[in-house]
């Protein structure tokens, strides 16, 4: 949510002072959670400086670093969607690596059940096919929330453990490559997919492909849909409040399933197009933790869609950046996955002072609405009932 | 098929029903504290590996059992009051601190086990001891009654936990704040210190739980050990609707699917082992949609205390 202050007459300067520091706030979390990771390096006797510059100049020093940044920023990009659009409906989506998994999965089957369609038609309907599984795979947690009151982190969670074991199975088993049948080597891998069905590079001879593009689209589609559409404000309605959403006649049960059916087909989209773009078959380890790294992503951008853009960019830098590190100077790149960890809690942690000091200005503005007033109960988005 | 259903295989199949169940007691009593004081505590996952990690690195490096055990509640314990710090004190929604803690718990494991040990290695853990008289009954006492010391303290921690929970003054003051911490805090019982103190046994405890894999049950270290146990622990406590006894039912339901799973894998019973290792997982869900939903939910659950409010 944009908090603009209502009255522009009063105080402009200092409330616009203040919002910039929290905008400034997620960043801020970066950087304590970097100073806490030097001293852990330094503790374990490895020279910070050293790693974070290689770890800065493998993401960003150079063209192939910046397409690789861009190529990990891709899937993150999409979970991270996925993950604000559940979000604003009070539902916490753990699962965007099952969703993720299966969403790669469905592709790969259906491009090579139907190879012989041409690219133009291939190419929708391979990410099509993991974005519907994926929207599946949110399905059953949506509807278990909606119907029967199931706690959807938990039964994400489960999902996930699932989606993983599903993966094993046909990787070694109906969907094992041919090629590694016939090797001898049974490397649990796919067969590869139909080349009509590759998305496009966009640098020759990198990672960094079209998918890209089609994430910022969809980052602009997201924030259409949240706030320029009517299943949108409903979403929104839900999450600020269930019962007032209620009394509104808007469906919440439904509201609270769909928002997770959109969520799961983001990140099965997100699947499909690692495969498509990235991979060109489903490897073990395909989902990267992407599932994780998303909420992360989703969190730092501040629950907005577009805020989620350059939140990708820096976080799939980090992952890019954290490879190089172990290269270069052998500082594992696990290290990120806990900084990772940090920037989470201490940016959940510094949203409630922002919230309070956010209805202060609020309530000094101008006429303070009943919902934002101080005193008033926090952003509903970050309290759901469980 | 006549193998199917000895009694010798049952026998083993309740032994390591046991010792699988042992890692998640210790995770969901520990969780079952944490909830019934109206904190949801996601990252316990995160908690068990630091403490697996540390107990196994301790033991590694200077033999001493007791010490691992010691060092692994002493980690968890401090990352239950760093969650404690973000879920009370700064009030951060607690279905997301979790995952913050489990990312954390789980890269900073795995940087430490590759800067220190590198390569998988292995202890001498706790030896399995057979329990005086229990024991040496035939059949059952090799079974049931012959498992390391770690085993048996988790399962007393159950009783231990039911005892706390409901008839100390203590425990009582864990309810109150769980299901109204207004008349709890109007009765002058301090709300904030009972959810640290809860928090903080609750992350020994998935410390120790952590330990209890890689110093007992499996006597090494890896990069993500526990795979999932910690997660699994946290819907264990909500199938076992808050009760330390409920738990342990679920706890051991989940661990004899568990255990069932690993010996069909053994004979090799036409069902593919990656689809068996579903089972549980299928059944977990399951169980969440036909327990009785909410029943017994502490009513303050992930919501923060602010006095007055």
């Amino acid at each position: 949510m944009t908090r603009t202050p209502a009255s522009p007459n009063r105080g402009t300067i200092r409330r616009t002072g203040a919002v910039v520091v929290d905008a400034l706030l997620p960043l801020g979390a970066v950087v304590a959670a970097l100073l806490v990771g030097a001293l852990v390096l330094l503790l374990l006797g490895k020279n910070p400086a050293l790693a974070y510059g290689a770890m800065f100049r493998g993401a960003f020093g150079s063209l192939s670093g910046i397409t690789q940044t861009l190529a990990k920023a891709t899937p993150l990009l999409l979970v991270g969607l996925g993950v604000i659009i559940a979000f604003r409906a009070q539902v916490i989506n753990i699962g965007g690596e099952g969703q993720l998994v299966v969403g790669a999965l469905a592709a790969t089957a259906c491009s090579l059940a139907l190879r012989e369609l041409p690219g133009w038609l291939l190419l929708p309907i391979t990410a099509l096919a993991g974005a519907l599984a994926g929207g599946l795979w949110g399905l059953v947690p949506g509807l278990l929330k909606a119907r029967l009151d199931v706690n959807e982190i938990l039964s994400t969670v489960m999902m996930n453990a699932i989606a993983v074991q599903l993966m094993n199975y046909l990787l070694r088993g109906p969907m094992l490559d041919p090629a590694q049948v016939a090797a001898g080597t049974n490397i649990p891998q796919s067969a590869a997919l139909p080349e009509a069905a590759w998305i496009v590079r966009l640098v020759p001879r990198t990672l960094f492909h079209a998918g890209f593009i089609l994430a910022l689209v969809l980052a602009v589609v997201v924030a259409l849909l949240l706030w320029r559409t009517t299943l949108g404000y409903r979403i929104r309605a839900v999450g600020l409040s269930p019962s007032a959403a209620r009394y509104a006649g808007i469906p919440v049960a439904t509201i609270t399933a769909t928002s997770m059916v959109l969520s799961g087909c983001l990140c099965g989209l997100a699947g499909a197009v690692e495969v498509m773009g990235v991979h060109h078959r489903v490897v073990e380890g395909i989902s990267g933790g992407y599932g994780f790294s998303g909420i992360v992503v989703a969190l730092f951008g501040g629950l907005h869609p577009i805020g989620a853009i350059p939140a990708a960019v820096l976080f799939g830098g980090l992952l890019v950046g954290a490879d190089q590190m172990q290269r270069t100077v052998q500082v594992p790149a696990a290290l990120i996955t806990a900084l990772n960890g940090l920037v989470v809690l201490m940016v959940v942690s510094s949203t409630y002072a922002t919230q309070r000091r956010a209805a202060r200005r609020q309530s000094e503005a101008a006429r303070p609405t009943a919902r934002e007033a101080e005193g008033g109960p926090l952003d509903p988005q970050l309290t759901p009932d469980l | 098929m006549e193998q199917l259903l000895t009694i010798g295989t049952l026998l083993g199949v309740l032994h390591s029903m046991i010792r699988l169940a042992t890692p998640y007691l210790y995770a969901a009593i520990g969780e079952t504290l944490g909830q019934r004081s109206g904190l949801l505590n996601l990252g316990v996952e995160g908690m068990m590996l630091m403490g697996a990690y540390v107990g196994f690195y301790v033991v590694f490096t200077t033999g001493s059992l007791l010490g691992g055990v010691l060092a692994a509640a002493l980690a968890g314990a401090l990352l239950g009051l760093m969650m404690a710090l973000v879920s009370v004190t700064f009030r951060a929604e607690q279905g997301i601190s979790g995952i913050g803690m489990y990312l954390f718990g789980l890269g900073l494991s795995s940087l430490l086990f590759k800067l220190t040990l590198g390569t998988v290695q292995s202890v001498s853990g706790f030896p399995e001891v057979p329990l005086p008289l229990l024991g040496s009954i035939p059949g059952i006492g090799p079974s049931l009654f012959t498992h390391s010391v770690m085993v048996y303290a988790a399962f007393a921690l159950v009783p231990l936990a039911a005892y706390v929970l409901n008839r100390t003054t203590w425990g009582l003051n864990i309810r109150a704040v769980g299901d109204n911490p207004q008349a709890a805090d109007a009765l002058g019982v301090p709300v904030a210190a009972v959810r640290y103190a809860t928090a903080t046994i609750g992350g020994l405890l998935a410390g120790v739980g952590g330990a209890s894999l890689s110093i007992s049950a499996l006597n090494i270290f890896q990069e993500n050990l526990t795979g999932g146990i910690g997660f699994i622990a946290v819907a264990l406590v909500y199938f076992g609707g808050w009760r330390p006894v409920g738990v342990l039912l679920g706890v051991l339901l989940f661990s004899f699917v568990s255990a069932l799973q690993l010996w069909l894998q053994v004979t090799g019973v036409g069902l593919p082992s990656d689809l068996a290792v579903m089972l549980p997982y299928l059944l977990t869900i399951l169980a969440l949609a036909v327990s009785n939903r909410r029943a017994g939910q502490p009513s303050a659950l992930t919501k923060p205390f602010t006095r007055g409010a």
